[in-house]
C-alpha cells in the first residue's frame, strides 16, 4: 500500500501530463500482481465495492484522541480526511501495514457493518500519513488525483510498448486486477479477447490541416467533405443485446441518453455526433450541456431537449467489422442503415458535394443556410481510407472555421502549475462597459492560458511582475487604464449566455492570439460587441 | 517566595530575565543579549554585549559582519557563566549548528528556555539535551497533532528515487539557508549522493562555515557553472524563496521539492506548487513536542510561540499548568 500512496501523492501535486505518464508507467512496472490491477482499476475508476462514507470516521478518531485538539486540527488542515489521516495515533503492537490488495479485496467483501471496523484496524497498522491518506482517498473510490482514466491506460499502454487504442479496445472485455493484461503487456502470454458484445472500439480523430502545406499535396478527388458538427462525439452501439453510448474516450453514459438509446433497433456501431435536434434543426452547444452529466434523466428533460445521433461513419455492421472497409464501401453502408432505423434520433450527417479546395473555401467561410451556419467548419475525409484508431496523418482533416476576435485588456494573472509555476502564465481579460453614470470601466469576459509563444510568456510575465496593483495569493491584479496596460487579441470558438460570469457572456475555447504590444487598453473592444455577436448566433 | 516571574517575564523587546539584566533572543536591540540560535528573527545584530556559543557567533558575523554587536561572549555548551546574581548555562538543543538551549539559575530556581529544537539525529549539530527544571519555556511551531514529522532518512530516498525517475530534469530543493540546506546535503551524502550538489549563492557563505566546523558536505558547486540542459539529473539547493523565482528557470524543467515541516499539510505544498514535498524539519513536532515535555516533567511549562493553545491543553490534561507567553516576532519556519 505504501508504494500506491506514494504514487498518489505524486500525482495529486504533478501538473505535466508527461510526469504522470511516467510516475504510472513506472508504478505498474515494479508492482507485483495483483496490487498493480487493483491500482489501475482505481485509477480508472473501475473498482466496485460500494463506497464508504467518511463520516464515521471522525467519531472514530475522537474516540482515539482529545476531541478538542482534533477540532483544532481539522480546523487547521481544513480537510478531513487528510486531519484523520495525519492526526490518527499510531497503535504499536498493531497488525502488519495491509497490501493495496487486501484493502481492495476486504472493501469488496466487507459488510457494511464490518468495513468501519475493518478501515480502523488498518488505519491502526499504518505508518505514514501518506499511507492513512490514500486508504481514506481509496474507501470513497473518488481518488481526484489530476489523472483520467484514458492517461492510466496509456501508461500501461507504455508499459507494454502497444499502442493506447489497443487496451481501450480490449478494455470492456477486461476485469480487474487484469493479470491476464499485464501478462500480454510483459510478453508473457497472448492478447486477451476482446470478444465483449456492447463494447467501445477506439476512435479515429482528425488532423488540423495546414492550409499553406496540405492542400497544394492534396488532390479534392480524393476527399469528402462534411460539416464538422458542435455537439460531443459519440459512439452508439447495439450487439448481442446490449445497447450502449460512449464519448469519444470510451465513458460509458448509456444511463444519461435512454432516448438515443432507444433509438437504434438494428444491431450495429455507429460513429456520430450527440446533438440537441428540435425538429430536425441542430440546438446549440448550451442546449446538450443541460443533458450532460445528469444523474437523472426525467420526462421533462428528454422532451425539452430531445437527443440525437448525426451519425457519420459505421464500425459494424450486425456482428460484421466494416473498419478495415473503404470510407466510401462504409459510407454506402451507413447511408442504408441509418434509413433503415427510419428515427427522428438518429440522422446522416450529409455530404457537402464541391469541386475544387477554392470553392470549399468559399462555402467554409460563408456556410449554406440551415445547420451549417452553426458547424465548426468541415472535416476531410480520403474515400479509400480505412476507420483506424488515433490520429492518423493524412486520411482525415479537420479544417475548423475561422474564429472569432475580440481585443480585450489583461486585468488578473495568476502563477501556473508545474513547468510554469515561475511564470505568470494563466490570463483573465475583460471588455468595457459602463456603469450607470457613464463611467466606462472593465468587465473580465474569460480566461486563457495559452496560444502564446515561450518567449512571448516571458515577456507578459515581466510586464505582470512590473505592473501589479495588489496580490491576493497566487493571483495578481494588474494595471489595466485607458492609457497604460496590455491588449490580447483573443481568439474563440462560440460564446454563450452565463449566470456564473458577471459579464453575463461565457468564451468557448479562448486562447490568446496576438499581443497587442502597440494597442492602448481604451482602444480596446466594449462588451456591448460581444453581446451583439451573441444575439447573432441565437437569432439564426 | 520566589516566583519564576522574577527571575523570567515576557516583554516586548522578547524574555527579560531582571535579576542578570539580560533578554534571551531579543526581537529589538538591548543592552545584555543571551542569544540560543543563529536564525535571524532570534539573533539579530545590533546588541550591546552577546552571549552565545561560539558557533552561534560565527554565523551571526557572517550574517552581520563582525561588528554585530559592541561585545561578543562565547560559551561553550554545559559551562556556567555568571550575569549579575544569575547563572546561565548553554545546552545543546539539537535545531542547528551551535544551537543551545539558556538554563537559567537563580536562588535554586531553575527555568530552562528551548530556543527552537529538535530531538531527532541531525547529523550537522549536538542532540539535544534534556535538562531537569522548575519552568520549563518551550517552543510550539509544530504544536498540533497533525505535525508529525516522518524519519528524514525516507524523505530522502524520496528525493532520490524522483532523480532516478526523471533523469531529464532537474530537482531543485527549497531549503533554508541556515541549518536546512546543510542537513539536507548531508542526509544525501549518507544516502550515498557523492555528485556534485549544485547550490544558490545565498547559500555559499553558511555552507563553508559549517564545512570550517566540521560538517563534510561534499563536493558543492555554484549553480551557475553549466547550461541549463546540463543540469538534467542534478540535485540543485537554494532557499525556499527560489523555487519561484525566475532563477529556477535556468534549469531543465525541474521538479520542485521544499524541505520544510509544512510540506506535511497538502494544502501548504499545493499553495507553492511544490511538486515533491520533502518532510523534513528543524523544529520538534508534536510527538516531540510532547515526550519531551513528559521526560522533563516541568513544574510549569511556559510556550514562547507557535500553535500554543493546542500544546497548552495537551500539558494541561497531563497535569503540567501552562501559560502561553505569546511572544512576537519570531517567524515561522520557512514561512515566507
Amino acid at each position: 500500500m505504501r508504494a500506491f500512496a506514494e504514487l498518489l501523492d505524486r500525482l495529486s501535486l504533478t501538473g505535466s501530463r508527461n510526469a504522470k505518464l511516467t510516475l504510472v508507467r513506472d508504478y505498474l512496472r515494479d508492482t507485483p500482481d495483483p496490487d498493480r490491477g487493483w491500482a489501475l482499476a482505481a485509477l480508472t475508476g473501475d473498482l466496485t465495492f460500494s463506497a464508504a462514507k467518511p463520516n464515521f470516521i471522525r467519531k472514530a478518531v475522537e474516540e482515539r484522541m482529545d476531541p478538542q485538539l482534533f477540532w483544532w486540527s481539522y480546523d487547521y488542515v481544513g480537510d478531513l480526511a487528510e486531519t484523520v489521516a495525519l492526526v490518527w495515533p499510531r497503535r504499536p503492537g498493531a497488525n502488519r501495514e495491509p497490501e493495496l490488495s487486501e484493502v481492495v479485496e476486504g472493501l469488496r467483501t466487507a459488510t457494511r457493518a464490518e468495513v468501519q471496523r475493518l478501515i480502523e484496524g488498518w488505519l491502526d497498522a499504518m505508518v505514514e500519513p501518506r499511507e492513512r491518506w490514500a486508504l481514506l482517498k481509496l474507501m470513497t473510490r473518488e481518488l481526484r488525483v489530476g489523472l483520467t482514466a484514458r492517461l492510466a491506460k496509456r501508461a500501461a499502454a507504455e508499459l507494454g510498448g502497444v499502442e493506447p487504442a489497443e487496451i481501450e479496445e480490449l478494455w470492456h472485455a477486461l476485469h480487474p486486477p487484469y493479470e491476464d493484461l499485464f501478462a500480454w503487456l510483459e510478453g508473457r502470454s497472448e492478447k486477451p479477447s476482446s470478444e465483449n458484445p456492447g463494447r467501445f472500439r477506439p476512435v479515429m480523430l482528425a488532423q488540423a490541416i495546414d492550409e499553406e502545406v496540405d492542400f497544394g499535396k492534396l488532390d479534392p478527388a480524393d476527399y469528402a467533405a462534411e460539416w464538422k458538427w458542435d455537439g460531443i462525439r459519440v459512439q452508439l452501439v447495439n450487439e448481442g443485446g446490449e445497447r450502449r453510448l460512449y464519448t469519444r474516450t470510451g465513458d460509458d453514459i448509456s444511463r444519461t441518453f435512454p432516448d438515443v438509446l432507444d433509438a437504434l433497433f438494428e444491431e450495429g456501431v455507429l460513429d456520430g455526433e450527440l446533438l440537441v435536434v428540435r425538429d430536425g434543426q441542430v440546438a446549440s452547444f448550451a442546449d446538450l450541456q443541460q443533458r450532460l452529466n445528469r444523474k437523472v434523466v426525467d420526462a421533462k428533460l428528454l422532451a425539452q431537449y430531445p437527443a440525437g445521433v448525426r451519425a457519420y461513419d459505421l464500425l459494424a455492421e450486425g456482428r460484421e467489422d466494416t473498419r478495415t472497409l473503404s470510407f466510401r464501401e462504409r459510407r454506402a453502408r451507413l447511408e442504408a442503415f441509418v434509413s433503415r432505423q427510419a428515427s427522428p434520433r438518429i440522422s446522416l450527417s450529409p455530404l457537402q458535394p464541391f469541386e475544387t479546395w477554392p470553392e470549399l473555401a468559399a462555402m467554409r467561410a460563408e456556410p449554406p443556410a440551415g445547420d451549417p451556419q452553426i458547424a465548426e467548419g468541415l472535416m476531410l475525409k480520403r474515400w479509400e481510407s480505412m476507420y483506424e484508431a488515433g490520429r492518423p496523418k493524412g486520411p482525415w482533416f479537420k479544417w475548423k472555421r475561422d474564429p472569432y476576435l475580440v481585443d480585450a485588456v489583461l486585468m488578473y494573472a495568476q502563477r501556473g502549475h508545474g513547468k510554469r509555476s515561475s511564470f505568470y502564465s494563466d490570463y483573465t481579460f475583460g471588455t468595457w462597459t459602463q456603469d450607470e453614470a457613464g463611467k466606462r470601466y472593465l468587465t473580465p469576459v474569460g480566461k486563457a492560458y495559452f496560444g502564446f509563444t515561450d518567449e512571448e510568456l516571458k515577456q507578459i510575465d515581466k510586464f505582470v511582475r512590473d505592473n501589479t496593483v495588489e496580490r491576493f495569493g497566487p493571483v495578481r491584479s494588474v494595471r489595466a487604464e485607458p492609457h497604460f496596460g496590455l491588449v490580447f487579441e483573443v481568439a474563440f470558438e462560440g460564446l454563450q449566455r452565463s449566470g456564473r460570469h458577471k459579464s453575463g457572456v461565457a468564451m468557448r475555447f479562448p486562447r490568446i492570439n496576438r499581443i497587442r504590444w502597440d494597442k492602448p487598453p481604451g482602444e480596446a473592444d466594449e462588451l456591448a460587441t460581444l453581446e451583439r455577436l451573441l444575439e447573432r448566433m441565437e437569432a439564426r | 517566595m520566589i516566583r519564576p516571574q522574577d527571575l523570567l517575564c515576557p516583554k516586548p523587546e522578547g524574555l527579560y530575565c531582571a535579576p542578570g539584566d539580560f533578554y534571551i533572543d531579543p526581537v529589538q536591540p538591548v543592552a545584555r543579549a543571551v542569544i540560543t540560535h543563529g536564525h535571524s528573527d532570534h539573533a539579530r545584530s545590533g546588541h550591546g554585549a552577546v552571549l552565545a556559543t561560539h558557533e552561534t557567533l560565527d554565523i551571526m558575523g557572517e550574517r552581520y559582519g563582525l561588528g554585530f554587536a559592541e561585545a561578543m561572549q562565547a560559551a561553550a555548551y554545559g559551562e556556567a557563566v555568571a550575569r549579575d546574581e544569575v547563572e546561565v548555562v548553554l545546552v545543546p538543543a539539537g535545531h542547528v549548528l551551535g544551537s543551545a538551549q539558556a538554563v537559567v539559575r537563580w536562588k535554586g530556581l531553575t527555568m530552562v528556555v528551548s530556543g527552537d529544537y529538535k530531538r531527532r539525529r541531525d547529523p550537522t549539530c549536538r542532540p539535544f539535551e534534556p535538562v531537569p527544571c522548575d519552568v520549563f519555556i518551550s517552543e510550539a511551531t509544530f504544536g498540533l497533532p497533525v505535525f508529525r514529522h516522518p524519519d528524514d532518512r525516507g524523505e530522502i530516498a524520496r528525493l532520490l528515487r524522483s532523480v532516478a525517475q526523471f533523469p531529464e530534469r532537474s530537482h531543485i530543493v527549497g531549503a533554508y539557508a541556515l541549518g536546512k540546506a546543510q542537513r539536507v546535503i548531508r542526509l544525501l551524502r549518507e544516502a550515498g549522493w557523492d555528485k556534485t550538489i549544485y547550490v544558490h549563492g545565498a547559500l555559499e557563505r553558511l555552507n563553508a562555515l559549517y564545512q570550517k566546523h566540521g560538517v563534510d558536505l561534499g563536493p558543492l558547486e555554484p549553480a551557475t557553472t553549466k547550461a541549463k540542459q546540463d543540469f538534467a539529473g542534478c540535485i540543485i539547493v537554494a532557499p525556499p524563496s527560489a523555487l519561484q523565482d525566475r532563477w529556477s528557470r535556468r534549469f531543465p524543467d525541474p521538479v520542485g521539492a521544499f524541505a520544510s515541516g509544512w510540506m506535511q499539510v497538502r494544502a501548504r505544498a499545493r499553495q507553492r506548487g511544490v511538486e515533491l514535498p520533502l518532510v523534513i524539519s528543524d523544529h520538534a513536532d508534536w510527538d516531540e513536542l510532547t515526550t519531551t515535555i513528559d521526560e522533563i516533567r516541568p513544574g510549569e511549562l511556559w510556550i514562547t510561540h507557535g500553535r500554543e493553545e493546542a500544546l497548552a491543553r495537551w500539558a494541561e490534561l497531563h497535569g503540567i499548568p501552562a501559560r502561553a507567553l505569546a511572544l512576537v516576532g519570531y517567524e515561522e519556519e520557512d514561512d515566507d
